[in-house]
């Protein structure tokens, strides 16, 4: 949807009733952003109806840079107000708990304040420690990062713990934080593609797709339609990868040595077939405004003659591993999300769909060319554990190679008249949100453009939305349960605090 | 049980490389290559402009690439295919930022000689047994996944005495990867300070030698160098373990004599090599791409 600014903004007050309104009348919470402006901050939330994106928005005045938290009543509005109060230093007053978590400034530094052209300088970061919150005989505290054991992207997780038990769980997210929503600023659209593969880079494909549909509807422009099927093929083969990683991060964690490395092989492969179809490892520079770069690497023939000798084998070795009773023991029951705590924090992707969340972005607001492959929907499954998850991710798998052989399958049958991969996209202005369905859940963005340079640039990634319910995936989890809900999340840090 | 005959389904995947050369690397984006040329060209300058990380500088008339910037979107070679031009080559990390800028400038050998040798006598002891601490500088999360791949059965480190440690007390090298955010500064100094002598330090990626696409921000300072003293650069966008295996490799002096980067009288020799192939020498056949993948 395109974003018509001047419309929509309502009064402060009464904006958080507003969007709780339509959440309990039915509409999911996707997030809620931040934009400076010449006379306040923007705010906009964006709420999922039936198929389509619909946002509430206000601005808040510089004068009194506060407004009524949506908190109380939208728990999944809690990192977004934390997130704000770090960029902008706005007030969300009812939050309760509106501590740093992506930029904790230490004094003397200047907020961002995304939007504002401002040129900044460089800012240093809080680090002092938390305080304990947890009190009682033996209660200790354990810092799992920045830095962790293995090679893991950096993030603390703070365990407060009697022993065993992890009865409270903190994240402190923002040691990785780069600046990424401020580089968008004053870039060029086809600049900004390349930023967008680098704001979570083992989601680039999605995040590219979500950035220049945002570009595509401004430019009130159709992609061609082989270029929306090689844009599901990236896309595609980007899940199987990511799926595989979480299950790799599974058999590691269970000491399954053997499907480790079979998986780890898989995954491998996959990388490789991405490289031969495009030159990247990650489907880079696959996805431009209007478009795709080019053809396919290979043929239609011999992407199938790959799939025939990777997917069997992937699917031989999850079979296996799902019979494997020394690891179904380590997932079934563990990091159970219940199905009342995914709905109130709006879980999207796997998480979600673990827990009954169903909603999958390619399918409800179908983008590339979802809407003319053929997909089945999945059951709800599991009860929101790991092994839950983990089915989840074993169907997306399969339905993923359905899909690339459906995408390729078109792309020969319509060869004959020679494609065209791209249509021009002139120097565009206004605002808009372009989503995808990334393996970790939905990827939004909201993009401003004036004359084909970009003004503001919010991506948000299924990986901060579904991160904020994490610390409440421990009902009765012990400390060894940690690796495995980590890696049943499967996300990436680099989309939580970019 | 059932997983032991599984285990052995696909015969031996591993890679010979650094022994032999690998063919694995048609087809994808190894390095940019820059041919002479564009002598006096009006485009020159809106070339050079085009592209998003400033990697392209305009020397006495001729193009030069700083491969430290390089994030291989490949701009340049759409713009100019006559200068610019994509290798699947992966050997391309380096003991020297200065190295990384193609085509090479006239140098100062004796001092490029001098860094080699250098860390050459500080790895010495390292030999044949390598603890590796990977650290996250602000990466974009895909430099992880390669660094990762080194311990799966197609690079399998382990089969050369590379181990990663959970402790920086037990390594030898420091892998960084990442933009070098401003919340991670503390962690990586801190890291490498308790690292026992000798030690060695690998920035990963365009991101961690000059920022990449990030470059210098509010939050990020353009690369780990103001923060620990690196040795050797691995560029890459994110770099592939191939290029990653062979940075470690050059670091701790275990790159066989034939595939170390030329000193100058081999340079020329090199260069004329045909892109994949890595190192001539009737000796060193080409391998098939390790694997039997796609």
């Amino acid at each position: 949807m395109t974003v018509d600014g001047s419309a929509v903004a309502g009064p402060v007050d009464g904006f958080a009733e507003r969007v709780t309104a339509r959440v309990n009348d039915g509409a999911r919470f996707c997030g809620l952003f931040g934009s400076a402006e010449s006379d306040g901050t923007r705010l906009v939330a964006v709420v999922a109806v039936d198929g389509s994106l619909e946002i509430e928005a206000v601005v808040v005045p510089d004068h009194t840079p506060r407004f009524p938290s949506l908190t109380p009543t939208l728990a999944a509005a809690a990192w977004y107000e934390r997130e704000i109060h770090d960029l902008f230093g706005l007030e969300a007053d009812g939050h309760g708990r509106l501590d740093p978590l992506v930029l904790p400034l230490a004094p003397g530094s200047t907020r961002p304040r995304p939007g504002s052209g401002k040129p900044l300088d460089p800012v240093e970061v809080d680090l002092s420690p938390l305080p304990v919150h947890l009190r009682g005989e033996g209660v200790f505290t354990i810092p799992y990062g920045p830095v962790r054991s293995g090679v893991f992207e950096s993030i603390e997780y703070l365990v407060e713990t009697p022993g065993e038990d992890i009865p409270h769980l903190r994240t402190r997210v923002f040691y990785k934080h780069r600046g990424v929503e401020i580089r968008f600023e004053g870039m060029s659209v086809a600049d900004g593609v390349l930023l967008a593969e680098r704001s979570e880079g083992v989601a680039s494909v999605a995040h590219a797709i979500a950035f220049c549909e945002a570009i595509e509807r401004l430019a009130g422009v159709e992609i061609p339609s082989a270029a929306g099927l090689v844009r599901v093929i990236h896309a595609e083969l980007e899940r199987v990868a990511n799926h595989l990683d979480s299950v790799i991060r599974h058999t590691e964690a269970a000491g399954q040595a053997v499907a480790y490395a079979r998986l780890s092989l898989h995954k491998e492969r996959v990388q490789r077939l991405r490289g031969r179809l495009c030159g990247s490892r990650f489907g880079r520079g696959v996805v431009v405004p209007g478009g795709v770069a080019g053809p396919l690497g290979p043929d239609a023939g011999q992407l199938f003659a790959a799939l025939d000798e990777i997917e069997p084998a992937i699917r031989a070795d999850l079979r296996l591993l799902m019979t494997t009773p020394s690891f179904l023991d380590r997932l079934r029951g563990t990091g159970v999300v219940p199905a009342d705590l995914a709905c109130r924090y709006a879980a999207v992707g796997p998480v979600g769909r673990g827990s009954g969340q169903m909603e999958d972005v390619r399918f409800a607001r179908p983008y590339a060319a979802y809407g003319r492959l053929g997909h089945q929907l999945l059951e709800p499954k599991g009860d929101g554990d790991a092994l839950g998850r983990q089915r989840v991710r074993n169907d997306e798998i399969t339905g993923a190679f359905h899909l690339i052989r459906q995408a390729n399958d078109r792309l020969s049958e319509e060869a004959h008249d020679g494609h065209a991969w791209g249509v021009p996209v002139g120097p565009v202005s206004g605002e808009a949100l372009g989503w995808a369905e990334a393996p970790q859940g939905e990827v939004l963005y909201l993009v401003r453009v004036e004359d084909g340079r970009l003004v503001r640039v919010k991506p948000r990634s299924a990986s901060f939305h579904n991160l904020a319910l994490f610390h409440a995936a421990f009902p009765e989890d012990i400390l060894t349960d940690f690796a495995f809900i980590e890696a049943s999340f499967g996300l990436s840090i680099a989309g939580v605090s970019s | 049980m059932p997983w032991i005959p599984r285990g052995l389904r696909d015969g031996i995947v591993t890679t010979r490389y650094p022994r032999r050369p690998d063919g694995y690397g048609e087809g994808f984006r190894g390095r940019v290559v820059v041919h002479p040329g564009g002598d006096g060209d009006l485009r020159a300058g809106s070339i050079a402009e085009a592209c998003p990380t400033d990697a392209i500088s305009i020397d006495a008339g001729q193009f030069c690439l700083d491969r430290g910037r390089c994030i291989m979107c490949g701009r340049c070679v759409e713009l100019y295919p006559e200068v610019f031009e994509f290798e699947p080559d992966f050997e391309t990390s380096a003991i020297g930022r200065d190295r990384l800028v193609v085509p090479d400038r006239e140098e100062d050998d004796a001092s490029v000689a001098r860094t080699r040798s250098e860390l050459a006598r500080r790895v010495k002891a390292l030999r044949r047994s390598v603890h590796i601490r990977h650290l996250d500088a602000g990466s974009d999360g895909a430099e992880e996944w390669e660094v990762a791949a080194l311990t799966n059965p197609v690079y399998d480190v382990q089969r050369l005495g590379i181990y990663f440690t959970a402790s920086p007390k037990h390594a030898d090298l420091l892998l960084v990867t990442g933009v070098g955010a401003a919340g991670m500064l503390r962690s990586l100094q801190h890291t490498f300070e308790v690292m026992p002598e000798p030690k060695v330090v690998i920035a990963a990626g365009a991101d961690a030698i000059s920022g990449g696409l990030i470059g210098h921000g509010y939050a990020a300072r353009g690369g780990i160098a103001e923060s620990v003293p690196v040795d050797v650069y691995v560029p890459g966008s994110p770099p592939t373990p191939f290029g990653l295996l062979h940075g470690i490799l050059l670091a701790v002096g275990l790159l066989p004599e034939a595939r170390r980067p030329s000193t100058p009288p081999a340079s020329n020799a090199r260069r004329s090599v045909r892109p994949g192939t890595a190192v001539p020498g009737p000796s060193t056949p080409e391998d098939p791409p390790t694997e039997a993948g796609p």
